[in-house]
């Protein structure tokens, strides 16, 4: 890894500059959503539908009115705007309106005194139900037309044929984020009728356009602020109670807080979809990919919330990082009565990532084939069209230093320890070393950066020079993942001091900043930093007739000419950014176009022992070589590296969301099992830098990448471990053993 | 200030007061480790009237050599004498639970999947129960646990402790399958003891409560060393007899193939 | 009922009314909200805190029952002005994301350096094990209590 730093600023790009809400969160001063309070406030409390599919036949809400304590109870009836939401689409009601399309739906919310009183009069309403049959099956769902987006993706010539075809179906289970901070959310009536609202959240102004849509009240009379957030993953991309408790502050004139216990966490928040793929990879003997056949489908649930974004990010994405000239892809994303799907991690490129490797891997037996070396036969570098798009692919693209890097990690030696915690099943003292196979597997996969298919996709920043130092404002969510660093690192490089402060400003105060998703913001809230920042100092360089800005003001040849007093004689000094990435545009019919701003790439090897006569698997160690572009806070990197490994061996392995009839069977911490300290690997880590066409500094996005192609390595390393063909993730014990 | 209902607590300081507690109102829940108790209060809102806290109850630990006290909580058995019951102990829960979790609590509960249990069933071991008007009994752990989450238990008994009987081998293993590494709820658990009057095979997790393999251990005890075939047909015994179910953790038949491996496994594990 | 507690070096007296765990009460009644509220069951350890020196997960034990006991939550390790050495090893080494499980581990692991000084990887892990973190992977976290157990605080 070779980052300099651009000056000698402390602090600057290319350390690892320590995050400056770290020492609250460490001492437990840091205020989460769930934490906040106000005077006079009341809580919130939800009920919801009991049914996957069930006609709301008549609520009475008296009995629940009727308990001493409570302030307000309200349902469809009293929403006073738009009766609809939906970041895409607004197909979903702020509550039942009349039929409840999944289990957990929202029906009505009570406001009262006390949690307890809110919950309690919650459940006293009388709601009266018919139970409908639940549409479960994403497969009838499509022959039945209930369909979110379908696609088609039509490249080179459908007569070709590849000297080598393998087949598969696969299959992907529903992941949940679980993110160990719950849903939460305060809204603060502001005494002119209007509320700010500070709620778990990844985009404030996308939240702000629906509160404001239902509520119909002018978007000035509500600001929606950042709020401790205890991680997103995709999670809070969608309303959850944003609308629900800023309408029981609207009614009662108090401030409302509402938090989720984690079983209503469970149902309140959109998980991954579930995907069905059926593949077919055609190559010739000498290992080029010919042809590549897909069709792809996604359970995305009651609700469209994202599954139209979701759906093409799996379709541009079921070749991955390789060259082919023929690629057909038919794609649905479809509308089912199971819990509604929306943004995770690798936002579909992961289900489809999953299958294709698998396909690479199970390609190269066929071939005869080392799998490393069939994957740098067709390796995806800059210059090349994207298989799927034709897009040409600019900025970087290392993907063969990227699988050079992975193989050149020494493989740990073997276990040679008898130690149970380094065995099979762990302290559950369940397999003798003697039982005990070891398989390695590799994984390429790609992602996307950013908002695509002529999404107008922006952030604004504004960075403003005082006395005191300098303050960044930007409405970027901070969810844990570092880019509050990322963001001083910026400023602290251009403008030459330490002294910099990232504020967190509300919608009222500036722009949106889009998203905290898609791996977008170190290259679009950074990029609006950086950009703004440069402005700023520009326009001061300028002022003052000088070339060089440091901590304590302009400097011409090396004398200073202007003190931070004298540069903010009238006032500190600003500059505004509204930061875009390099146009995209909308497929055309056949899915061709240029749709994505940026690709990034990564390379996963896993090294598992397996137990085959109990199916259980230890996952040893897992390394990754990321394409980073260029390393902004190398530890910071790691960090996104390492977690987003354990979330992809989570699903390897163990997590799944159990869903009968639309009902989720694990809604709690005990069933829906997410890695320990004892189940995670060791990690070796590798960055390659080679910067990118946009973006500060060259950097890119690295959010996804961790948990799109490290699933698949540990499911292809099982697989080279037993000699099972493995087709559906997570592995359980069962599909090892065969039974 | 929450406002939750009322609740009579008694932190009992000795044995007697909480039985006396108990029997003047039996509908009152004992409070160890928390670990079911406050679960309920938590998330299904539980709220119990009338509550009596055993965690000062020092005479559900100290107890004679040849019984272990209700009121130990897994760490303190994880450091015990009872090397079976130390392994089981090492696997409930986390370094939390396992620090105020008891195997009284376990006992009481009597989940299908309880870790201790099938240590008691392979000990054939007694739990002794107390009440104010009618003292202790002694009660056989086959005829203590009648069903899921069900026992012999009335409603003024406590549990005091496991006696265990003399003859309790030294040669004991046990071993369980779950989704993870730690906190987790046993898919199967096996314990097995090899002692002089031969071996005890005990399962959990794939019954409504512990039980034993009577037909495999017959097989087993037959022989002098068992055989690797006669290994096998543990396996295969142990699969047959036992009766799991299908859940959102796991299969039945992936059960029954488990017990069996796990039964096998531990059975060379005691062999001298 | 009253109860009387020693909660991070000071007596106090708390009125108590129903079955209310002692994380609400630290949460609610005494505005100590750094101890965390994951899940409630026992199944997470952010609501983990010291009960007469062991870890316990403060969701699992009933207030009324703390009556006697002397109780060190997160807020008693550390002020942001004089961090225990936990709190810095963990900042140092980029082990804090969205900080939601850091309380949870800084008190079970302060309480394992306690115990047990010199800890290797094994042990960390085991003692940690009742611990979620879903953000950092635990690699980090890792090396600061790696460093730690060298050091031998």
């Amino acid at each position: 890894m070779t980052t300099k730093q651009e000056t000698g600023i402390r602090g600057g790009i290319g350390t690892s500059a320590l995050r400056p809400d770290g020492e609250p969160k460490v001492t437990g001063n840091f205020a989460y959503a769930s934490d906040l309070t106000a005077p006079d406030m009341l809580w919130g409390a939800t009920r919801r539908s009991p049914f996957a599919h069930a006609r709301l036949v008549s609520i009475d809400v008296e009995p629940a009115l009727a308990i001493d304590g409570v302030r307000a109870v309200l349902t469809q009836d009293d929403v006073p705007g738009e009766p609809l939401f939906g970041q895409e689409d607004q197909d979903q009601p702020v509550f039942c309106d009349g039929v409840a399309r999944y289990w957990g739906e929202p029906v009505a919310v009570v406001a009262a005194e006390d949690e307890e009183t809110a919950r309690l009069a919650a459940e006293a309403i009388r709601v009266e139900w018919e139970e409908l049959p639940p549409l479960v099956d994403p497969e009838v769902a499509l022959d039945e037309g209930e369909i979110f987006r379908d696609m088609e993706i039509r490249r080179g010539d459908s007569t070709v044929a590849g000297e080598v075809i393998v087949e598969g179906f696969y299959e992907t289970a529903t992941q949940d984020q679980a993110p160990l901070g719950p849903e939460a959310g305060i809204a603060i009536p502001d005494g002119e009728g209007g509320i700010d609202l500070y709620a778990t959240t990844q985009w404030i102004h996308v939240d702000h356009r629906q509160i404001v849509a239902c509520l119909d009240i002018e978007p000035g009379q509500i600001r929606c602020h950042p709020a401790g957030i205890g991680g997103a993953f995709g999670a809070r991309e969608d309303i959850s109670l944003h609308i629900h408790v800023a309408l029981l502050s609207l009614t009662t004139g108090r401030p409302v807080k509402m938090v989720y216990d984690r079983s209503e966490s469970f149902v309140g928040h959109v998980k991954r979809h579930p995907s069905k793929l059926w593949c077919r990879h055609e190559a010739d003997t000498g290992g080029r990919l010919v042809k590549v056949t897909t069709k792809l489908i996604l359970d995305g649930g009651a609700y469209a919330h994202t599954s139209r974004a979701v759906l093409a990010n799996g379709a541009f994405f079921t070749v991955g990082p390789y060259r082919c000239d023929n690629v057909f892809v038919e794609a649905a994303a479809v509308r089912t009565n199971n819990p509604p799907a929306g943004a995770m991690r690798g936002f579909g490129a992961v289900q489809t990532c999953f299958a294709y490797e698998m396909q690479m891997e199970r390609l190269a037996d066929a071939l005869g084939m080392d799998p490393l070396e069939l994957r740098r036969k067709n390796a995806l570098e800059a210059g090349d069209p994207m298989s799927t798009s034709g897009q040409i692919i600019e900025g970087s693209l290392p993907s063969l230093r990227v699988l050079e890097a992975i193989e050149a990690i020494p493989l740990p030696d073997d276990n040679t320890d008898a130690d149970p915690r380094l065995l099979p099943g762990g302290t559950g003292l369940t397999t003798p070393p003697s039982s005990v196979v070891r398989g390695v597997g590799y994984a390429l996969g790609l992602k996307n950066l950013a908002f695509s298919e002529g999404f107008d996709d922006f952030s604004e920043a504004r960075v403003i020079l005082t006395p005191a130092g300098v303050e960044v404002h930007t409405a970027a969510i901070e969810v844990g993942q570092g880019l509050i660093t990322v963001c001083q690192q910026i400023a602290r490089t251009v403008l030459g001091t330490e002294k910099v402060a990232v504020m967190w400003d509300d919608t009222s105060s500036i722009g949106s900043a889009g998203s905290t998703s898609a791996s977008r913001q170190t290259q679009m809230t950074g990029g609006a930093v950086h950009a703004a920042s440069v402005g700023l100092r520009d326009a001061i360089l300028l002022a003052h007739d000088a070339d060089e800005l440091r901590a304590d003001g302009a400097y011409r040849t090396g004398a200073l000419v202007a003190s931070l007093d004298d540069i903010c004689a009238d006032g500190p000094v600003a500059h505004h950014v509204t930061f875009r990435h390099p146009e995209t545009e909308q497929p055309d019919e056949y899915g061709q176009g240029d749709v994505h701003a940026g690709f990034v790439v990564a390379a996963h090897r896993a090294v598992v022992e397996v137990d085959p006569d109990l199916g259980l698997v230890r996952v040893v160690r897992v390394d990754t070589a990321q394409d980073v572009g260029r390393a902004l806070n190398p530890q910071a990197i790691v960090g996104q590296l390492e977690g987003g490994i354990m979330q992809g061996m989570g699903f390897a392995v163990m997590e799944r969301l159990v869903i009968e009839d639309g009902i989720i069977k694990n809604p709690t911490f005990t069933d829906y099992l997410i890695p320990t300290f004892m189940d995670a690997p060791a990690v070796e880590t590798r960055i390659v830098e080679e910067g990118d066409h946009w973006g500060p500094f060259g950097a890119k996005g690295i959010g996804e990448s961790p948990t799109i192609s490290s699933t698949p390595a540990i499911v292809a390393a099982i697989r080279r471990a037993t000699g099972r063909d493995i087709t559906r993730v997570p592995v359980l014990p069962e599909d090892i053993v065969g039974i | 200030m929450t406002t939750v209902s009322l609740m009579d607590f008694i932190a009992a300081r000795d044995l007697d007061e909480a039985l006396e507690a108990k029997a003047n109102d039996p509908s009152s829940e004992f409070l160890a480790g928390g670990t079911d108790l406050m679960v309920e209060v938590n998330l299904a809102h539980h709220r119990p009237p009338s509550v009596i806290s055993l965690r000062r109850v020092d005479e559900l630990r100290d107890m004679p050599s040849n019984r272990i006290g209700a009121g130990m909580t897994w760490a303190e058995l994880e450091r015990g004498s009872h090397v079976g019951l130390a392994q089981a102990a090492r696997t409930v829960g986390s370094p939390q639970i396992r620090a105020t979790g008891t195997i009284g609590g376990n006992i009481a509960t009597a989940s299908p999947a309880g870790d201790g249990l099938p240590w008691i069933a392979a000990a054939n071991a007694s739990i002794a129960v107390r009440s104010k008007p009618r003292g202790e009994r002694l009660i056989p752990w086959d005829d203590f646990f009648t069903g899921v989450k069900r026992t012999a238990l009335e409603p003024d008994e406590i549990v005091t402790s496991v006696v265990v009987p003399d003859d309790i081998p030294s040669a004991q293993a046990f071993a369980k399958v779950g989704a993870r590494n730690a906190m987790v709820i046993s898919t199967v658990s096996c314990l097995v003891m090899r002692g002089d009057d031969g071996f005890r095979i005990a399962l959990g997790s794939v019954a409504p409560t512990p039980i034993r393999m009577p037909r495999a251990e017959q097989l087993l005890n037959a022989e002098r060393s068992p055989s690797e075939e006669s290994l096998r047909e543990v396996a295969r015994i142990v699969s047959e007899d036992v009766s799991p179910i299908t859940d959102h953790r796991s299969t039945e038949a992936y059960r029954r193939h488990a017990a069996g491996v796990l039964a096998m496994r531990l059975v060379e594990r005691c062999l001298p | 009922m009253k109860i009387r507690f020693n909660l991070n070096g000071d007596e106090r007296d708390v009125e108590i009314v129903g079955p209310e765990s002692l994380l609400s009460l630290l949460r609610r009644d005494l505005d100590l909200p750094g101890t965390k509220d994951a899940c409630e069951q026992g199944e997470c350890g952010s609501c983990t805190v010291q009960l007469d020196g062991d870890v316990v997960c403060s969701c699992l034990v009933m207030a009324a029952d703390a009556q006697g006991s002397t109780v060190i939550t997160i807020e008693g390790l550390g002020t942001e002005d004089d961090l225990h050495p936990v709190q810095q090893a963990m900042l140092d080494k980029g082990a804090v994301q969205c900080g939601f499980c850091t309380p949870g581990i800084v008190v079970a692991g302060a309480n394992l350096l306690e115990e047990n000084p010199h800890p290797n990887e094994l042990e960390i892990r085991e003692a940690l094990s009742g611990n979620i973190c879903r953000c950092t992977g635990y690699g980090a976290i890792l090396r600061a209590f790696t460093e730690l157990a060298e050091q031998g605080e």
